[in-house]
């Protein structure tokens, strides 16, 4: 076994399945063979690890109150300041969710599982005001991550956030809604093409009735179902909406769509049609076992082959905990996290639509690029910023009731703020070996291959923590 | 050689000459004289939801007052374009304009089954899809995909702000979005920055790779051009104090200095008004009117109001019927402002809304917004709307 080769393979693996790797974990693992160290980082993400911040009782207390001040016309000035009062506490919590989420992907031992939960996050898109709801959606997809595809779908389709996010409240009989049904197919399992409208139709029929009570429970209310036959891709029966997900899973078209999309997450934007295959029938036999598909995916050669090393841009998310995790920075204003996701365009639990972050290269544009060239200073060296980005659409109520004649006047005069950010920079350099090189300490923190540029820019004797910012403020580093 | 400036802090450093890689050079060197009358189209986007019923005040109807019992504005405090609707009062400082007949107000404009969600609906409007439809890019963004004639430029759509919105994104191509070109400039002529341009040719040919370095480059053209045709500019004209005349300010900037982008994209937030909407709306069309109105009298007076277009969208308009906290809930259709110095079609363009014929207590869209992005694109830029629309839409004829 060549350690050398070895270390590069496992890095990549460690940049792809998770976040980055510490050198000093590296160096160790690097000794070990490559099959084992992917059984181990399958092992490390086992455990279920749920976000406990949103209170489910406080929450529920909300919907309750929410309910009941919906359903009167005339609200008194207590009855709407109160309901002022739950919108703004959503809000917050929303805000402390995402910021939950970030931290954990940051600290983690379980990579694997937090990149997953990240993938499933974009892959079942949803947006919900209720932090509960939305903790609770996490929550599934944290813990079926690497379980079983069907259970996963099924919780999905299941919970409230996304039973609120496409309809299905509204979807009755004889008054069906399709959104959630047109989803189901286009989005999260067979991808366009491979169902027609009247699928469709009577996939929407098959759930009527899956609704969401007011304690934020999921209810199966039927005087609200159409129990009538349906027919569903050929088959017909009286079908509800187990059975329509059952017969969406026996198409191999969504063991296809599904390895397609993870395989564009972990591998490379422009699949390579045959390892899709390969990944879409290993999925399928074995029943949609989603740790077994990762598992031959990150022990096939094609993963480390080079035209899928360092060639993938890294998304937001990716960019901003792996630069995190690497120098063991802490947030002592945690919210600037949600200003730099907003910034760069991947402001978590807030997806453009059901469809996800496109991806790829459409996380770059001139000041995308020239905001994360900047961060690792911004970040590192507590840096002061000059940027606000735009205000998220959903935000808009909010901006409206906060503006007052003479806030409009100043909006051109903010105060300066800073990231307030501490690297933890004697535990990184603690990780690193002694005596190791600007040059070395490069091509650890760098994916794609050395030039003679960065070589000669970094090997004129500087300090490792200098290297270190510079390093990671160039273009190289936005590939993993 | 000190690359710290651009690793610490937003610093300024003394500009030096920029090098350009070769390949670059015919791009920079064929930009000037090319075209002569240069078209501009500047996208105004109002964000959160305006309510149409309030700012272009139907007070001829009683409907309105009727459903608007608290938050109606009064006949006499509408200024009146017709018999039937008239302007918000806090708009004052756009009757001029519209006396002038640099403005069209096109009511209803909408599309099909809407969506009530402001993503969702802000998204539809940006990238011109259907409401069952996700696109990935904006229509101005496959305008620069479609290698128009001026397309080639990497600054032919500028949006005055931090960050870029889909509305921009093409495929292949990208607007630049920049609140202050010296800022911009500074940055791409910091040292680290210059640094990492030299000597890429290596990359080039790498897919994701060559993708950075090519934005890299085309920012850092694109800022030199921009500061460099804009910087001895100066507006005789003075705007209000506000975020977003500043905005228009620097657009105006940018027309009157003669800079080669067709397109630009500003916005004004806030417009979600669900609770005590008659202040706030007041305030904000208050801030709108009085920067439109600054904007295009400063392009008259350089000559350069025949050459633009600038047009107005919210993501929707607001329920006809108030709410009980004095404020207006998610709504469909609303209307559209165009202005210019060579309008077609003056003042009003089209019926008023019809409050008797309601779709569950909103209103019911006469035009789809295509069809306003079609006719823009059709005989404002110059191409096929089918082409950047994915299907043809009707034109109309304001322009």
């Amino acid at each position: 076994m060549n350690t050398k080769d070895n270390f590069l393979k496992i890095k990549h693996l460690y940049n792809r399945a998770g976040f980055g790797i510490s050198y000093a974990d590296l160096q160790k693992l690097s000794r070990k063979k490559l099959d084992k160290v992917v059984d181990n980082l399958l092992k490390d993400s086992q455990k279920e690890d749920p976000i406990n911040l949103v209170n489910d009782f406080e929450s529920k207390r909300h919907l309750l109150v929410q309910a009941g001040l919906y359903a009167k016309k005339d609200l008194t000035d207590d009855e709407k300041k109160m309901r002022q009062q739950i919108i703004r506490e959503q809000n917050e919590v929303s805000r402390d969710l995402n910021i939950a989420f970030v931290t954990k992907m940051i600290n983690t031992d379980a990579p694997l599982r937090e990149k997953m939960t990240l993938f499933w996050h974009g892959h079942f898109a949803c947006r919900s005001n209720n932090p509960f709801f939305a903790q609770q959606l996490n929550n599934i997809q944290r813990a079926n991550a690497l379980g079983s595809f069907k259970t996963l779908l099924v919780e999905v389709s299941k919970s409230p956030a996304m039973l609120q996010y496409l309809n299905n409240q509204q979807n009755k009989k004889g008054k069906p809604n399709e959104n959630f049904a047109r989803e189901l197919m286009e989005l999260f399992t067979l991808g366009r093409g491979n169902y027609t409208e009247q699928d469709i139709k009577e996939s929407a029929r098959s759930f009527t009735g899956w609704m969401y009570d007011k304690d934020g429970s999921f209810i199966f209310r039927k005087n609200q179902h159409d129990s009538g036959t349906k027919t569903f891709f050929g088959k017909i029966g009286n079908f509800e909406g187990e059975n329509i997900i059952d017969i969406i899973l026996e198409k191999p078209e969504t063991a296809q769509f599904i390895a397609w999309k993870v395989y564009k997450f972990f591998v490379n934007d422009n699949p390579n049609e045959a390892h899709v295959k390969e990944l879409a029938t290993h999925f399928y036999n074995s029943k949609y076992d989603i740790a077994s598909m990762m598992k031959k995916m990150f022990t096939s050669d094609w993963f480390y082959s080079p035209e899928n090393v360092g060639t993938k841009i890294k998304s937001p998310a990716e960019f901003l905990v792996g630069l995190s995790r690497e120098f063991y920075v802490t947030y002592n204003k945690p919210q600037v996290l949600i200003q730099l996701q907003s910034s760069l365009g991947q402001y978590l639990f807030n997806p453009p639509n059901v469809a996800g972050w496109p991806g790829g290269q459409s996380w770059i544009d001139s000041s995308s690029l020239m905001l994360r060239m900047r961060i690792p200073s911004l970040v590192l060296n507590d840096g002061e910023i000059d940027f606000s980005g735009k205000a998220d659409p959903e935000d808009e109520a909010v901006i409206a009731l906060s503006r007052t004649a003479t806030s409009n006047a100043n909006a051109n005069t903010k105060p300066k703020s800073y990231v307030n950010a501490n690297a933890n920079w004697p535990k990184f350099l603690s990780t690193l070996p002694k005596g190791l090189t600007p040059l070395e300490l490069t091509e650890y923190l760098l994916q794609p291959k050395l030039n003679s540029k960065i070589t000669t820019m970094v090997s004129d004797n500087k300090g490792l923590r200098s290297t270190a910012v510079e390093i990671t403020s160039m273009p190289e580093y936005q590939l993993c | 050689m000190n690359r710290r400036n651009f690793l610490r802090n937003t610093g300024f450093v003394a500009a030096g000459s920029l090098f350009v890689p070769a390949f670059m050079k015919p791009l920079e060197a064929m930009a000037l004289d090319e075209l002569s009358l240069y078209k501009n189209l500047v996208v105004v986007q109002l964000s959160g939801g305006n309510d149409g019923l309030n700012t272009v005040v139907p007070f001829g109807n009683d409907i309105y007052y009727q459903k608007r019992n608290s938050i109606a504005i009064k006949p006499e405090e509408v200024i009146k374009l017709n018999d039937m609707q008239g302007l918000n009062p806090n708009m004052a400082a756009l009757q001029e304009i519209y006396d002038q007949g640099w403005m069209t107000i096109i009511n209803d404009v909408g599309y099909p089954n809407p969506d009530r969600s402001h993503f969702r609906s802000m998204d539809i409007w940006q990238t011109g899809s259907d409401s069952n439809q996700f696109l990935s890019t904006g229509w101005i963004g496959r305008y620069l995909d479609s290698n128009c004639q001026t397309c080639k430029f990497p600054y032919t759509a500028i949006e005055v702000d931090d960050s870029l919105s889909l509305a921009m994104k093409g495929q292949t191509k990208k607007g630049i979005a920049l609140k202050d070109p010296a800022a911009l400039f500074r940055n791409t002529n910091d040292p680290f920055f210059k640094a990492m341009l030299q000597n890429d040719k290596e990359h080039l040919d790498e897919d994701n790779l060559g993708y950075l370095y090519k934005t890299m480059i085309e920012t850092s053209s694109s800022a030199n051009y921009i500061q460099n045709t804009s910087k001895v500019y100066q507006s005789k004209f003075t705007y209000p104090n506000s975020g977003f005349a500043n905005q228009l300010k620097t657009v105006s900037k940018f027309i009157s200095s003669g800079l080669k982008t067709r397109v630009y994209y500003v916005s004004l937030s806030g417009f979600d008004t669900h609770v005590n909407q008659t202040g706030q709306q007041g305030n904000l069309l208050k801030q709108y009117s009085e920067g439109m109105a600054a904007f295009l009298k400063d392009l008259k007076s350089n000559n350069k109001l025949e050459d633009t277009l600038v047009i107005t969208f919210s993501e929707f308009g607001r329920r006809v019927e108030q709410n009980a906290s004095n404020g207006t809930d998610h709504g469909t259709a609303n209307n559209m402002f165009v202005f210019g110095g060579r309008l077609k079609k003056q003042g009003i363009f089209n019926a008023a809304p019809n409050l008797s014929d309601l779709d569950t207590g909103d209103l019911k869209y006469q035009l789809d917004f295509r069809q306003v992005y079609g006719t823009i694109l059709d005989k404002w830029l110059d191409v096929n709307n089918a082409d950047i629309l994915n299907k043809k839409f009707n034109t109309l004829d304001f322009i």
